[in-house]
């Protein structure tokens, strides 16, 4: 099936075989290999993207459904040789070890961020319970995010990712791509 | 000496800098293993046993050949002559029995999971359609899965041709080593006895990056790219294990994502990737899915700890007995022997224990092996001891901190050698148990417990202890020797200064997350005197790092540091001599500070970088000396190093649903002099993470078949953010003095201290309603079933 993305900025109109998920996808097809698959359950949140502006689990969409979308994956963030105020505070508070997890977590906090501009350490730990670390016990991950909320504009995040066009993906259809 | 927290005297060492490594991290600039594509590049899938124990009659590969894109199916008869066994380093015992472990099984299978056949297509979708064609005819054999049925006579065999189910026993007993006495002996003339039964349930290590390889056999050396802890003892087991020469395999560890020792292994993926990219031709990559990680790479723990406790009226502990049973799984891995033995050392722990008796018989099941993970033996040991130790407290009505401080070796008795053979180095218990009860908030605990249960509150509050201390820096090669380990424990390094000054540091040591390139450079520019980002650590390629033992067992600052401490000081001294002869003055004469030289006395003075350059250009050095300026070295270690700390955890248990809410966590910390403080608190955050995962989570749990039920994150429950609480952590600094660095390791520390510190702060919430004992992990039923009766 022929789909037409747009991915951190690059369109691309490609044909992909139906059962190819979007992390596939963007992995395989477009090499952008930052984005990296951790389980086969859609648990680890390590695929983690914006999709529209609204992280999903990479591993849980298929490559079909984002048709007409706009994504976002960590290699995305940076602008202009900037990193994105969230990518600083991981840096500045440890953050990350290996840094595996590091990309999906990134996106999942920007997105948590978008929402809620100012969270308190449980919002964050809760927000990001969909994304594992083995390395960091979370304790320095929920101190760069609020580290983070406090270097952010309010409403700094997704909304500096969104271009003009309208997304073809309907709200709905978002809404349960976000559920899986 | 113990100095508080943060005691350094400028320099780079003992600063917070930030991590060199994050840059790449957090952009997605990355080289893991799955990343990489060569061109002409297959993909390899593998068939897994669906069953633990089964012959296999027949594999028909027939229609999964003729399908689109395959270039090839593979079986264990294709490989039966290439394949070797895979290596086991560790023959504990001379008499151990240890069966064939081959890469791909030939006419058996011996746990679910195991690689039956594997398919090379052009892509990996193409791979795994092609298995779903492949037949195999298995015909059951009984299967074994309890080590105590295991060990009773008549039982079912693993592996019938060796007769039992006991791989090896191994003793130690203070009596016989002339190092204590009889702890038999102790027991029977005890005023007090202790006798407990702990269960170290099945871990998985859920590294987040999961197994990936990819192999080049194109060049005049085969290369392959791993997610591996070890690329050094891979590229040489290798070659042992198929007859391909050393000098012919390059190994590669890029960036890997985490290993906490489930990647310490040799593993079956790695050989058959090997041989069929070798036997095809062409680079060939296999990447695991999370299913196939827990149902194939090691496990951890999965122990039966039987321990009795001597003691008098006062506390004073006179002999501890352990025996141990120690699940295998299905064949021996690299280290799988071994680790329970290293517990063997660990149970005496921080205490003056007179008499110790140690046995341990290691049993196989037909389940996935088990190897190191993350602490490998201490954590077992230390939860044990220091359970017994609250059990003790519980028992003599006194406070479990008196209890521990009645036993303890007082700071100023060390070096201490234990009833276990070991010369501690260092410690001060005294002041890290201090600083932790200050942090805690000890007495107003207390007293709050205390008004909890005299009005019945339905959630009850526990206080555990666990004054932890565990052996680093692995290791001593004369120990290792001494307990029949396949190898030595010594690592390599090496410095060279470029002509422009900058410096090239090699490590043999192969980080995947520790932060090695921030903190050797932050050695090395204190030592040479050069600036912190005019360092690059180079690691993890055979080919660049060509000598090395990797990293496990919190060695790499204690042993892998020291190399390179020891490399930078001989170039040191390199330099100096020529620093003398451009400066006209006598070697002795020239003194060294801050990445100058000086002729003493003078302002004449010349720089490290200039000396660099000048060796380069090699136009007037002194008759002799050859214009270079790098050295490499080879450090091994004289004896372990000796991390300890004090960490404490208050609970809230709800006795009516068996909650666990951790409601503090305090960690102090000893772990020596610091390089990077910041670092030393996000592996002790990440390690409490893990030990608490342990007391609270996470199972490997099998059913009556041989099937892996957690065989997925759904159901193996690695905690998120949301299941863990803020930590607080500090540290005392008492320097070890078994390495010039001072420093004593910090990897394990967290992991191996929080396990029991949670058990007995659950176990104390609850106490005084009858408990004595809940089995990890302490999940709401089992302690709800612990407060109300039933069986567990």
């Amino acid at each position: 099936m022929r789909i037409t993305v747009t991915v951190d900025g690059t369109r691309y109109t490609d044909d992909v075989e139906p059962r190819t998920l979007l992390v596939q996808y963007l992995r395989e097809q477009l090499g952008k290999v930052g984005t990296v698959v951790g389980c086969d359950t859609s648990n680890c949140g390590a695929c983690t993207v914006h999709l529209d502006g609204h992280s999903v689990k990479s591993c849980s969409v298929l490559a079909v459904q984002a048709d007409g979308s706009e994504i976002t994956t960590v290699e995305g963030l940076t602008r202009d040789g900037r990193m994105h105020p969230v990518q600083e505070a991981f840096h500045d508070n440890h953050a990350l070890q290996c840094g595996f997890c590091t990309p999906g977590m990134i996106m999942q906090s920007v997105d948590l961020l978008a929402e809620d501009a100012d969270p308190d350490e449980q919002t964050v730990r809760e927000g990001l319970e969909g994304n594992l670390c083995r390395c960091t016990g979370y304790q320095n991950i929920v101190r760069a995010v609020q580290d983070a909320a406090h270097r952010m504009r309010p409403g700094a995040g997704p909304e500096a990712e969104r271009v003009a066009d309208e997304p073809a993906m309907s709200e709905q259809s978002r809404a349960e791509v976000r559920q899986s | 000496m113990t100095a508080t927290a943060d005691s350094h005297a400028g320099g780079e060492v003992g600063q917070a800098r930030l991590r060199k490594e994050d840059a790449r991290l957090i952009a997605g600039r990355t080289r893991w293993t799955d990343n990489m594509s060569l061109p002409g590049m297959m993909h390899m899938a593998i068939l897994r046993s669906p069953l633990a124990h089964a012959r296999i009659n027949r594999i028909d590969a027939s229609e999964a050949r003729s399908m689109s894109g395959v270039e090839a199916v593979v079986t264990g008869a294709d490989v039966a002559d290439d394949q070797g066994s895979l290596p086991c380093a560790w023959p504990i015992t001379e008499d151990m029995k240890s069966p064939n472990a081959p890469s791909l099984a030939v006419d058996e299978v011996n746990f679910a999971g195991e690689a039956v056949a594997v398919v090379v297509a052009r892509s990996a979708a193409e791979a795994h359609d092609a298995l779903e064609a492949i037949d195999v005819d298995y015909e059951d054999l009984p299967v074994v899965l309890d080590m105590s049925s295991a060990m009773t006579e008549g039982s079912d065999l693993v592996h019938p041709d060796l007769g039992t189910n006991a791989s090896a026993t191994w003793v130690f007993d203070s009596a016989e080593a002339g190092t204590g006495g009889s702890a038999d002996e102790a027991l029977a003339g005890a005023e007090v006895t202790i006798h407990r039964t702990f269960r170290q349930q099945r871990l998985i290590p859920a590294f987040m990056e999961p197994r990936s390889i990819l192999v080049d056999p194109t060049g005049e050396q085969t290369t392959m790219w791993s997610a591996t802890q070890v690329p050094h003892i891979l590229r040489l087991m290798l070659a042992m294990t198929t007859g391909v020469d050393e000098h012919k395999i390059r190994v590669i560890a890029p960036d890997v994502g985490g290993g906490f020792g489930g990647k310490l292994q040799v593993t079956p993926e790695e050989v058959i990737t090997f041989l069929v990219a070798r036997k095809l031709g062409k680079p060939v990559k296999y990447t695991e899915s999370r299913s196939e990680s827990f149902t194939s790479a090691h496990h951890g723990r999965d122990q039966i700890q039987k321990l009795s406790l001597a003691a008098d009226r006062n506390g004073t502990v006179t002999g501890l007995k352990v025996e141990l049973l120690a699940d295998m799984g299905a064949y021996l891995r690299l280290v799988t022997p071994g680790v329970p033995i290293l517990g063997a050392f660990m149970f005496n722990a921080i205490y003056k224990i007179p008499a110790y008796h140690f046995s341990c018989t290691n049993v196989f099941t037909n389940k996935v092996p088990t190897d190191a993970y993350r602490g490998a033996g201490r954590p077992e040991a230390t939860f044990a001891i220091e359970r017994m130790m609250d059990e003790l407290a519980a028992e003599l009505g006194m406070d479990p901190l008196e209890v521990r401080e009645r036993n303890w070796i007082k700071h100023d008795e060390f070096p201490y050698t234990t009833v276990s053979t070991l010369t501690y180095d260092s410690g001060n218990y005294e002041a890290a148990t201090a600083r932790a009860r200050e942090l805690f908030g000890y007495d107003a605990l207390r007293a709050e417990q205390a008004e909890r249960r005299r009005r019945g509150d339905t959630v009850q509050l526990g206080i555990g202890v666990s004054t932890f201390t565990e052996m680093c820096g692995l290791a001593p090669s004369r120990v290792l020797g001494a307990l029949s380990y396949g190898a030595g424990g010594w690592e390599h390094g090496a410095v060279r200064m470029l002509p422009t000054g900058k410096v090239e540091v090699i490590t043999g040591s192969s980080p995947h997350g520790q932060g090695h390139e921030t903190a050797w450079s932050q050695i090395v520019a204190d030592r040479l005197g050069v600036g912190f980002d005019d360092v690059e650590v180079l690691h993890g390629d055979t080919q660049s790092s060509h000598k090395g033992l990797d990293t496990y067992g919190s060695r790499s600052l204690t042993v892998g540091a020291m190399a390179v401490v020891q490399a930078a000081d001989k170039v040191i001294a390199k330099a100096r001599k020529i620093a003398a002869h451009m400066m006209e003055c006598a070697e002795g004469d020239v003194e060294f500070s801050g990445g100058r030289f000086t002729v003493r006395g003078t302002d004449t003075s010349t720089s490290i970088q200039e000396i660099a350059l000048a060796v380069f250009a090699a136009h007037d050095l002194p008759d002799g000396v050859e214009p270079s300026l790098d050295s490499e070295a080879t450090f091994d270690p004289e004896n372990f190093s000796f991390p300890h700390g004090t960490h404490l955890c208050a609970t809230e248990v709800d006795t009516e649903t068996g909650r666990v809410r951790l409601r503090s966590y305090v960690a102090v910390d000893d772990v020596g002099n610091v390089v990077n403080p910041m670092i030393v608190e996000g592996q002790v955050q990440g390690g409490l993470a893990q030990g608490i995962a342990q007391a609270l989570f996470e199972e490997a749990v099998y059913d009556e078949t041989g099937t892996l039920t957690s065989g997925t994150l759904a159901d193996y429950l690695v905690p998120s953010a949301a299941d863990l609480p803020s930590f607080t952590t500090d540290r005392t600094e008492t320097p070890s003095t078994t390495n010039a660095l001072g420093v004593k390791g910090v990897g394990e520390a967290g992991t191996i201290a929080s396990t029991p510190a949670v058990v007995n702060s659950v176990v104390d919430a609850v106490r005084h309603m009858g408990v004595r004992d809940i089995e990890m992990p302490c999940t709401p039923m089992r302690v709800w079933r612990a407060i109300h009766g039933g069986a567990q």
